[in-house]
C-alpha cells in the first residue's frame, strides 16, 4: 500500500528502478555523462575518446577493485595509493635485472603491506582506517627515506612494463592496460559470486558474528582481503608508473580519493556486506568520463577533487535513502 | 482495613518492542509506605516495566498516576522530576569517568549524596577513582546513593541484592525500612524469596506480560509465593509426543560431556554429560551463569578450570571454529547473531560449508539442494527468502536452526531457542529436537520456560547461582519442582 501510494512520484519511481537493477541505472548514467562530454567536446565521441577513457580507468578500476572488496568486509585501505606508489618504485629500481623481476618485486611489496594490514586489522583488531593510514604513513617515511639509499638509482621503468601499461594493439586501438583490466574484473566477479571466500567477504561484513559461531576463522578471511587488496594496488602502481615512465612518491597519490569513490558510487557499502565489482567498474568509467570532462572544460585538479568529494557525499546520501526505505 | 492511600498507580500499561509484546496489561498500586514486591519469572516483563517507571522506553498504552496526577513519563528526566527514582540491573555509571564526573553529569547534589554514602561505610570512597575500576557491588551502593539523593516518592530497584555482600544487604534492608517509615515507597525486583518474605509488604506477580495476583506477604511461604508465580499451566498443544515416547538413552553412549567446568564468580563447578540421542535440558533463572556455560562450551570463551570432553576426549576450543570441528554447534540466544540479515535464506544456510580455506576456491556442487532440504524440513516461510532481515521471528529462527542441517552436527547447544517466537512454530521447534536427537544427536537445551521440559527433554539440569543445584527426570518436572530449584530452595 505504501509502495503503491509512494510510486506516484516520480522520484520514488525512480528510487524503485535503481534499486531492483542499479547496474543499468549507473550504466545510464555513465552514458548521459558521456553524451554531455561530447557535446562540450565533439571530437570525444570517438574511438579515441573512448580509449583514452579507458586507459585512464584502468588503474583507477583496479584499486578501486581492491577498495570492493574490503569495503564488503566492512573494512577499508587508505594506504592501497601508497602500496601501488612502493610497488612501482621497487619495480623501477629491479627493472634491470628484466621486467619479470621488476614485476614480481613490485608484487611483492603489495603482498607484504596487505599482510601486515590484515594482521593488524584481524588479528590485533585495529580499526581498519586507523591501520591502513598508519601504514601510509610508515610506506610513505619508509621509501622516502630509501630513495636515498637501497632504492637510489633507476626511476625508469622497463620497456615491457611500459608497453603493457601505455601500448596497444589491433591498431593501436585496444589498449594492453585495458586488456589486462577486464582479465582482472572477470577474476574478481568470479572470485566474489562464485567462491566460498567471496561469499565469505559478504557474510562477514553482513555479520561477523555469524560468520564466527558457524565455524569459519574469520580472521582467515579478512587477512586474505587485505592480501588481495595489496596485490591490486601493486599491479595498479606498476601499470601508473608504466604510463608515466618514471617513478616518484607522489605517483598514485590523487588515486586515494577516487578509488573509494568509484566503489561507493558503484552501490558497494562502506558498512559492508552489500555491494559487488560489477557497480564499482561502471563507477570507475563514471570518475573517468568526468575527469575528461572537467578537462576538457579546463579546471583544475582542486575543481577536480571538489566534484569528486561531492559526488561521494551526495551518493553516500542517496544510498543512505535507498537503504532506508528497504 | 485501613490501608494508606496509593502513591503510585499503574492501570492497563501495555508495551511491545516491534512483534514483541513484552507487556500486554499491567495494573499495579504501590501505596504509601510500602515496600512492594515485584515478582515474575524470566520474560515476565519486570523489567519492561521498570524502564516505563523510568521513563526510559514510553508505555504504548495505560497511564500512570503519581498521587493522583496523570504522569505518563517520556523521559527519564520527566520521571526523576515525578519522584521517581531507578537503581537499574546495569549501573547507570559511565565506565570511563570518575565518580565525581559521573555526580555532575547526573547533577547530584553532592552534601546529599555523601551524606548516602556514609550510610554504607563508603565515606572514605575516593570520589576520583574511576568507575571502570571499582567492583560492582561499590558501583550498586553509589547508584542507589545516587538515586536516594533525588529524595525521591518511589525508590526502584532491579535486582541490586544480585551483587551486594550478604552485610551490605543487611544495610540496605534496614535503611529500606526506615525510607518506608519516612513516607517513600520502594518497588523491589528480586529472585531471592526469602527477601521478599523478610521485609516486603506487598508482592505483584507478573506472567506473560500481565499481572497476575497481587499478594499481602505477611501470613504466606515461600512455596506460596512460588505457586503464586507458576499459575495455570501453559498451553502448548504439544502435537509430538515427545514426551511420553522419548526414548530412554540410559544405556547409550556418552556425547559431551563438562567436568568441573568454572569461570571465575560466574560459574563455580559445573559437570554434566549428555548421551547420544537424549535432549537435557538445563534451567535457571536470569544471571545464574548459564550464559557463561554456553559461551564455554561453543568456544566463544575460555574456561578458568575444567574440561570438556568430546566422545570421551578432552577437547580445548580456542575459538568457535575448534568446537564446531569437533561437531558442537551452538543456536545462540539471540538469534541476530546467527543470521547474516541482508543476504538471502540459502546463503545463511550454506554458510557452514565454507568454513575451512580448502573450500574457499569454489562453491559445493550440492549447496542448492542441501539449503532447499533444510527449507523443506524446517518448512521455512520463504516469500521473503531475498534478505533474512524480513523474516518473521520464527522463520529466522528455523534459519539460524537451518544452517546446522545443512552442514551436520553432533552435539548441539541450544540457547533459549523459542524466546519471542508464536507457539506453532515453538511446536515444530520441539518436534525437530526429538527428531534430532532420535536421529543421534546429543542436545542441551536451555530453557526459560518451564513448561518446555517435560515437553522436549529426557533429563533437566537446574542451575543456581554458578552451580548445578539439582538434576530431575524431565517427565517427573514440573513448574514448581524447577522454580523451586532455581531459587536455590531445594
Amino acid at each position: 500500500m505504501v509502495d503503491s501510494a509512494a510510486a506516484t512520484t516520480v522520484r520514488a519511481r525512480l528510487a524503485a528502478k535503481a534499486r531492483a537493477n542499479p547496474s543499468v541505472a549507473l550504466g545510464g548514467v555513465c552514458l548521459l555523462l558521456v553524451l554531455v562530454t561530447g557535446f562540450i567536446e565533439p571530437e570525444y565521441l570517438s574511438l579515441n575518446g573512448a580509449r583514452s577513457s579507458l586507459l585512464q580507468a584502468a588503474p583507477l578500476g583496479i584499486l578501486a577493485g581492491a577498495q570492493t572488496i574490503l569495503m564488503l568486509t566492512g573494512g577499508i585501505d587508505l594506504s592501497v595509493t601508497m602500496i601501488a606508489t612502493g610497488s612501482a618504485y621497487v619495480a623501477a629500481s629491479q627493472s634491470s635485472h628484466g621486467a619479470a623481476v621488476a614485476i614480481l618485486m613490485g608484487v611483492a611489496v603489495g603482498l607484504v603491506v596487505g599482510a601486515a594490514n590484515g594482521i593488524g586489522v584481524a588479528v590485533f583488531r585495529v580499526n581498519p582506517l586507523i591501520m591502513t593510514l598508519a601504514m601510509s604513513g610508515i610506506m610513505l617515511g619508509t621509501f622516502t627515506a630509501w630513495t636515498q639509499t637501497i632504492l637510489r638509482g633507476s626511476t625508469q621503468v622497463a620497456p615491457f612494463i611500459k608497453e603493457l601499461a601505455a601500448g596497444s594493439f589491433l591498431g593501436n586501438r585496444l589498449p594492453y592496460s585495458v586488456v589486462l583490466w577486464a582479465v582482472i574484473s572477470l577474476i574478481l566477479i568470479w572470485l566474489l559470486r562464485r567462491t566460498g571466500w567471496g561469499r565469505l567477504l559478504y557474510a562477514v561484513g553482513d555479520n561477523e558474528t555469524a560468520v564466527r559461531l558457524a565455524g569459519v576463522r574469520t580472521w582467515q578471511v579478512r587477512i586474505a582481503a587485505y592480501i588481495a587488496a595489496g596485490i591490486l594496488g601493486s599491479i595498479a602502481g606498476i601499470l601508473l608508473a608504466g604510463r608515466t615512465g618514471a617513478v616518484d612518491l607522489q605517483l598514485a597519490n590523487a588515486f586515494l580519493l577516487p578509488s573509494v569513490a568509484a566503489a561507493v558510487i558503484g552501490g558497494t557499502s562502506i558498512f559492508g556486506g552489500v555491494g559487488g565489482y560489477t557497480g564499482t567498474i561502471l563507477g570507475a568509467l563514471i570518475l573517468s568520463v568526468l575527469t575528461s570532462m572537467l578537462t576538457f572544460l579546463n579546471v583544475g585538479q582542486d575543481i577536480q577533487q571538489l566534484v569528486y568529494g561531492t559526488i561521494v557525499l551526495a551518493l553516500a546520501w542517496g544510498y543512505a535513502g535507498l537503504a532506508n526505505r528497504e | 482495613m485501613n490501608r494508606p492511600s496509593p502513591l503510585l498507580t499503574i492501570s492497563g500499561v501495555a508495551k511491545a518492542y516491534g512483534s514483541v509484546v513484552a507487556l500486554a496489561a499491567v495494573d499495579m498500586t504501590v501505596r504509601r509506605h510500602e515496600i512492594h514486591a515485584l515478582l515474575g519469572a524470566n520474560g515476565a516483563g519486570k523489567s519492561t516495566l521498570v524502564r516505563i517507571l523510568a521513563g526510559v522506553h514510553p508505555a504504548d498504552r495505560g497511564t500512570l498516576e503519581v498521587e493522583g496526577k496523570t504522569a505518563n513519563f517520556r523521559t527519564p528526566v520527566e520521571a526523576m522530576r515525578g519522584g521517581m527514582a531507578t537503581v537499574f540491573q546495569d549501573p547507570a555509571l559511565i565506565r570511563d569517568l570518575t565518580i565525581a564526573q559521573n555526580l555532575r553529569l547526573s547533577r547530584t547534589d553532592p552534601a546529599t549524596f555523601e551524606q548516602w554514602l556514609e550510610e554504607f561505610d563508603l565515606g572514605s570512597l575516593d570520589r576520583d577513582r574511576m568507575v571502570r575500576d571499582l567492583p560492582l557491588d561499590i558501583l550498586r551502593l553509589v547508584d542507589l546513593a545516587r538515586a536516594l539523593a533525588l529524595n525521591p516518592k518511589i525508590l526502584l530497584l532491579d535486582e541490586i541484592t544480585a551483587a551486594l555482600t550478604a552485610d551490605q544487604a543487611e544495610k540496605l534492608f534496614e535503611l529500606l525500612d526506615r525510607l518506608k517509615t519516612e513516607g517513600c515507597s520502594v518497588v523491589l525486583i528480586t529472585h531471592r524469596l526469602a527477601e521478599v518474605m523478610r521485609i516486603c509488604d506487598t508482592a505483584t506477580i507478573l506472567r506473560d506480560g500481565c499481572n497476575v495476583a497481587e499478594l499481602e506477604v505477611g501470613g504466606i511461604t515461600q512455596q506460596e509465593l512460588v505457586h503464586a508465580m507458576l499459575g495455570s499451566p501453559v498451553d502448548l498443544a504439544p502435537d509430538t509426543q515427545a514426551g511420553t515416547t522419548a526414548p530412554t538413552t540410559a544405556g547409550a553412549e556418552t556425547v559431551f560431556a563438562v567436568e568441573e567446568l568454572a569461570s571465575g564468580e560466574a560459574v563455580r563447578q559445573v559437570s554434566f554429560a549428555v548421551r547420544r540421542g537424549e535432549v537435557l535440558g538445563l534451567v535457571a533463572l536470569e544471571g545464574q551463569g548459564q550464559e557463561r556455560v554456553f559461551d564455554i562450551l561453543c568456544g566463544e570463551r575460555r574456561p578458568s578450570a575444567g574440561r570438556i570432553l568430546v566422545d570421551g576426549s578432552p577437547c580445548r576450543f580456542l575459538s568457535p571454529a575448534d568446537a564446531v570441528r569437533q561437531g558442537v554447534v551452538l543456536i545462540p540466544g539471540d538469534r541476530l547473531q546467527a543470521l547474516l540479515p541482508s543476504l538471502p535464506v540459502y546463503q545463511n544456510l550454506v554458510v557452514t560449508l565454507i568454513t575451512r580455506i580448502r573450500q574457499w576456491l569454489g562453491l559445493p556442487a550440492d549447496e542448492r539442494a542441501r539449503a532447499a532440504n533444510a527449507i523443506d524440513s524446517l518448512s521455512i516461510d520463504t516469500r521473503a527468502a531475498a534478505r533474512v532481515r524480513r523474516l518473521s521471528g520464527g522463520n529466522q529462527q528455523k534459519v539460524a536452526i537451518g544452517r546446522w542441517l545443512v552442514s551436520g552436527f553432533r552435539t548441539l547447544l541450544c540457547f533459549d531457542p523459542t524466546r519471542g517466537i508464536d507457539i506453532q512454530t515453538k511446536g515444530e521447534i520441539y518436534a525437530l529436537l526429538r527428531k534430532l536427537a532420535a536421529d543421534g544427536a546429543a542436545v542441551l537445551l536451555y530453557t526459560s520456560e518451564l513448561a518446555e521440559i517435560p515437553l522436549v527433554c529426557d533429563r533437566v539440569l537446574v542451575m543456581h547461582n554458578g552451580l548445578i543445584v539439582d538434576e530431575q527426570a524431565a517427565a517427573q518436572a514440573t513448574e514448581a519442582s524447577l522454580l523451586t530449584a532455581a531459587h536455590g530452595l531445594v
